[in-house]
This record gives structure tokens, sequence and C-alpha cells, in this order.
């Protein structure tokens, strides 16, 4: 299955473009707040069928959008998803077959409500008033946009790193509404060292004098220590073998070293390259409420019972979210009874693999929600 | 051809084993196709384990519950009688801590089908004694050198290793290949039988 950036026009004539919708009355937070307002952005790609038995929601991780697959944007510009690979036509998630939705998290800043949109209280932007979040919240925030699309049950939820969490806890907390679940690279907790990361990256943030309590003005934010959160992330995202690989130490544009603080080694100026690409489109209040809701997520599997079928996928080279922690989450589902498959696959680009080892990836989860579609049709004729 | 006759024909007897309804646990399930027969066939609920990335994808796609793991590792992450059939076909022979996994097995299940490849077959003794080689044959298939096989057995020998592990041979039968085809063998099994099939049972306390 090769992955292909030249959709064919039937394929880009059905991505719906930027989309918003206001959510129909408050939405209640797990720490106890209580948003009265709340804006979710997101894309549709793919035709919902009659009965709509055919509808995939893909999570984003911490930071991706709404724009998954290729399709136009605001301008009406065709630009490629983020998921390039995986969601298309005649992708591993086939927009021909599926009705793929993916939304803007909660807390975000590409179009959902966040700490950079506006208190209706107030009249100012919200900052550091937002309340905490969970990525349960992100889930229900979801769910109510799928409420207001008149979605009932879900083929399938898929999700890479936090969208893999949004996935898990999409299970827990509304397993009848789908049917199947796909998690990859992703974790039923972080551990200390992945806390450890975050809490650095929020560090060089909050140590940002243009942070200012988290009060800056949008074209004014704290771009140096988001910058710096975005190399440290950049560096888990990737493995040591991939990085020796695509960098060593190579010098860039020099042939000697400058025995001066300037970017000398490739990688320097990739990461440096990241963080400033990073900074012209993310909110650093919105990177602190991420990271922040990814430390607190501690998934509890879904009680026994009528439980969706799990594919979880890890990858070789991932140490951010390695193998060990996809097996906790299939020893978790195990011990319930669910219906679980697991695969690792071998890849080299450590926890980015997930948005770039397709061929492999797309074969399993390709096959899964082939296999989801057949089962669930299979249910709806006994039922029937 | 239906899906019973598509089913190799070894992994057609070791189904008939397998009581209609039951819980089964495949090691070593490969592409899954006993399992997807167990499940089709005879209404079972089947979960398998695989080591192959290729095995793994083709289990996914025939809609089975697949984890890919190494055998090495043990069973760690399936819970004490998860279920009432373990069926290990031709693979035992190529697990390094044998005792280990037959421990584990019968920890997970209560009644084990085990398969593997009959090193007391005469062929095998011919040509070990009498032309001082080692066996190659269409069920032992590898040069020493280069063989999956770690562990090389006979039937007398299983029965052994069974015993000392405090499992009951419940059944055994021997096999022979003829043209791609499985046939018992009910006279001297150990001496004219190329596999061998054996089901163990864990005594009740």
């Amino acid at each position: 299955m090769a992955a292909s950036t030249d959709a064919p026009h039937g394929g880009l004539a059905a991505a719906s473009g930027p989309l918003r919708l206001t959510l129909d009355g408050p939405l209640r937070l797990v720490g106890g707040a209580i948003l009265e307002s709340v804006e979710v952005a997101y894309e549709t790609f793919g035709t919902l069928a009659g009965d709509g038995s055919n509808a995939v929601l893909v999570c984003h991780a911490l930071s991706g959008d709404a724009h998954v697959a290729t399709g136009p944007d605001a301008e009406g510009r065709v630009r490629p998803g983020w998921w390039n690979g995986m969601v298309g036509p005649g992708l591993p998630i086939d927009t021909t077959r599926y009705f793929v939705i993916c939304a803007n998290v909660l807390g975000g800043c590409l179009g959902t409500t966040g700490p950079g949109s506006f208190d209706p209280a107030t009249g100012q932007r919200w900052g550091l008033r937002f309340p905490l979040l969970t990525i349960e919240d992100m889930v229900d925030a979801q769910v109510r946009l799928l409420d207001a699309l008149g979605i009932d049950t879900l083929l399938a939820v898929v999700g890479g790193s936090m969208g893999g969490m949004q996935a898990l806890a999409f299970a827990s907390h509304y397993p009848q509404r789908v049917r199947s679940i796909v998690a990859a690279a992703s974790t039923a907790r972080l551990g200390a060292q992945s806390i450890a990361f975050n809490e650095v990256g929020r560090a060089a943030i909050l140590a940002d004098p243009a942070f200012q309590g988290g009060g800056y003005a949008p074209d004014e934010q704290p771009r140096d220590g988001l910058a710096i959160a975005r190399m440290i992330g950049h560096i888990t995202y990737l493995s040591e073998g991939g990085m020796r690989e695509k960098f060593g130490r190579r010098l860039r544009d020099r042939e000697d070293h400058a025995f001066e603080f300037v970017s000398e080694f490739e990688v320097e100026s990739y990461l440096a390259h990241q963080g400033r690409k990073f900074v012209e489109r993310f909110d650093a209040n919105t990177y602190l409420y991420m990271t922040k809701a990814m430390d607190y997520f501690d998934w509890a599997p879904p009680a026994s019972g009528d439980l969706p079928r799990f594919l979880v996928l890890s990858f070789t080279s991932d140490w951010l979210f390695p193998t060990a922690q996809a097996r906790e989450i299939v020893r978790q589902l195990l011990a319930r009874g669910a219906d679980v498959s697991f695969a690792e696959v071998e890849s080299p680009y450590g926890h980015d693999a997930f948005l770039l080892e397709c061929e492999q990836q797309g074969a399993l989860i390709g096959a899964f929600l082939e296999r989801s579609c057949a089962l669930s049709r299979l249910t709806e004729r006994r039922a029937s | 051809m239906t899906a019973a006759e598509l089913l190799r024909s070894d992994l057609r007897l070791l189904s008939d084993l397998v009581p209609e309804g039951s819980r089964v646990l495949d090691l070593g399930c490969g592409d899954g196709a006993l399992l997807e027969y167990l499940r089709d066939r005879r209404a079972c609920t089947v979960r398998g384990i695989e080591l192959s990335t290729g095995g793994v994808t083709a289990c996914v796609a025939r809609g089975l519950s697949v984890i890919q793991t190494d055998l090495e590792e043990g069973l760690r992450d399936i819970c004490d009688d998860a279920f009432d059939v373990v069926v290990v076909s031709q693979t035992l022979q190529e697990v390094r801590n044998l005792r280990q996994l037959v421990a584990e097995i019968m920890r997970v299940g209560r009644r084990a089908i085990v398969s593997y490849p009959n090193f007391g077959h005469l062929s095998a003794r011919l040509r070990l004694g009498l032309r001082g080689r080692m066996p190659v044959s269409e069920s032992l298939p590898y040069q020493w050198y280069d063989t999956p096989n770690l562990h090389f057995t006979t039937m007398s020998d299983f029965r052994i290793l069974c015993e000392q592990a405090g499992m009951t041979v419940e059944r055994e039968i021997g096999l022979r290949l003829r043209h791609g085809r499985v046939e018992h063998v009910s006279w001297a099994p150990n001496l004219r039988a190329e596999l061998a099939v054996a089901v163990l049972v864990r005594p009740t306390a």
C-alpha cells in the first residue's frame, strides 16, 4: 500500500475543508469546571453511509489539527494532511469507504476552544484562567460533536500517541458508541521519564519573560520558551539510531568547527528549524495544557461486557512510549476478556513512526477496519 | 475446495481434537488458518500468539485476536485458566526455554494439544545410525546448521518430559506424511511416525 499525495479528484471533492460548530450547551470538565460555550473545529472526509455505519473518528496527537488528510484549507488551497499516508482515497483508512471525522482537541489552538479563546464572562482571552483539562474532556467534546452531527455509533476511533490515549479513553467511557479502537504508539499512562520531558518543556515556556503569566498577546507569545519545548519534544520523537543516520556528526554549511556558540552541527540547525516552525503555528499556553492532560492520563480499561475490538500497535524504536507500555494496555484488555490484537511494527523512526511508517502499520489498520466493518454488518443482519 | 479441505491436513486433525465451543489459545498460530476454522466451524472463542509480522497481519485480516510476542518471554500477559485448550502446533521444538513454557501452558489452560516432529522415526534412526548423518526428511526438512528447531525429541522422550512436568498424557497420535496429507500410524508409532500429536491434561488438584 503506497502512500500517495495525489488524491484523485473524487476524493478531494469529499473533503469538507475547515468546519466549525458550537456545542449545544455547556461542557462540564472532569476537574469540575464548566465551559459555558465550546467551539469545535473539525473536518470530514468521505461520505457518511445512509445507516451511519462507516464513521471513523481520528484523534490527533499533541501538535496535530483537524486536517488529517489532503483537502482544502480555509482559503480553498489544497494542503496535505498530517496523516497523509494513512487517510485518503484508496489508503488504509479509505475515504472512499469510510466517513472520516477529525476535530482539533479541546484546549487546542487550531480552531477549537482553548486558552487562547475569549472567556465569555470577561471578554478577555482565557490564558491560564482556562481550566485544566484531561484526555477524557477532549473525548467528551468530540462525543458532543458526534451528537451534533447525528452520529450515534462509530465504526472506529483511531489515534496515535495522545490520539491513541483519546481512543482508549473513548473505549472506556463510551463503549456502546464504538465498534473498534486503534491505539498506535500510545500508552495507558506516562512514566516518570515522559512526565519529566513534558515538565522541562513547560519550564522553558514558564521561564520565558514573554510568557507574562500566560497573559501574552497572540503575536507576542513566549517564542523562545515554546521553541525550546518543541526541540526537547522532537528529540523524544526520534530514535538514537534515526538521528545518527539522519545527522551523524555532520556540520551544516561549513568544513571546520567555528569555536563559537553558533549552530554548526546539522542536528542543531534541524532542531532550531523545528522550533521556529512550531512557534508560527502553535500556542504556548495550549502546549502547557496539552502536556499536563497527558501527564494526568491514567487509563482504566472498560468494564467487561460488550467491548469494542482493539488493535494496539507499537514501534520498535519508540522509546517515548515503548513496546512494554503498549503491552501493558494489551495485558489490561486481555484481563477484561477483550478482543484485542497487538503488533510491534519494525521502524527506525522512533515515536514519529506512527506518522511515517504507513506500509506495515497501514496493512494492519486497513485489515482491522475492514474486518470490523464486515463484523458490524454481520451483527446488524443478526439483530434485524 | 471447501475451507475444511483447504486447511492443512495436520491442522485439520488438531482441530478435531478440540471440543466444540472451547476457549482456545494457539501458540505460534502462523497465519491463523486453524483458529479461523475453530472459530467459524466449531464455535470456539479463539486467540493467537505469533512472532512473525506476516503471520500477525494475516490473522488480523481474518478478524482474529492475535498478540505479537516471542514465546521465550512466556505467557505473562495471560491470566491463569483463561483457556480450555492450548494448541501448540510444531512450535515447541523451536522454543529455547521449553520447560518454562510447558509450565506456562498448564497455567493458562487445563488441556494442551501439542504436535512435534518425531526424531525417533525409522528413517532418522537409519540416517544417523548407519550413515552417520543428521536426519533430513519431509517432516524434518532442515540442515543441522540452518534449522529453527532447538530441541529434537522422540515420542518416548516427550512422554517423560510431560510426566516430569506433572501432566497426564491423555492421548498420543502418531502421524506420517503421504503425498502432503497425514495418515495415522497405530503400530509402533515411535518408530514409524514422522509427526506426533499429544493431548495433555493437567490433573485436577
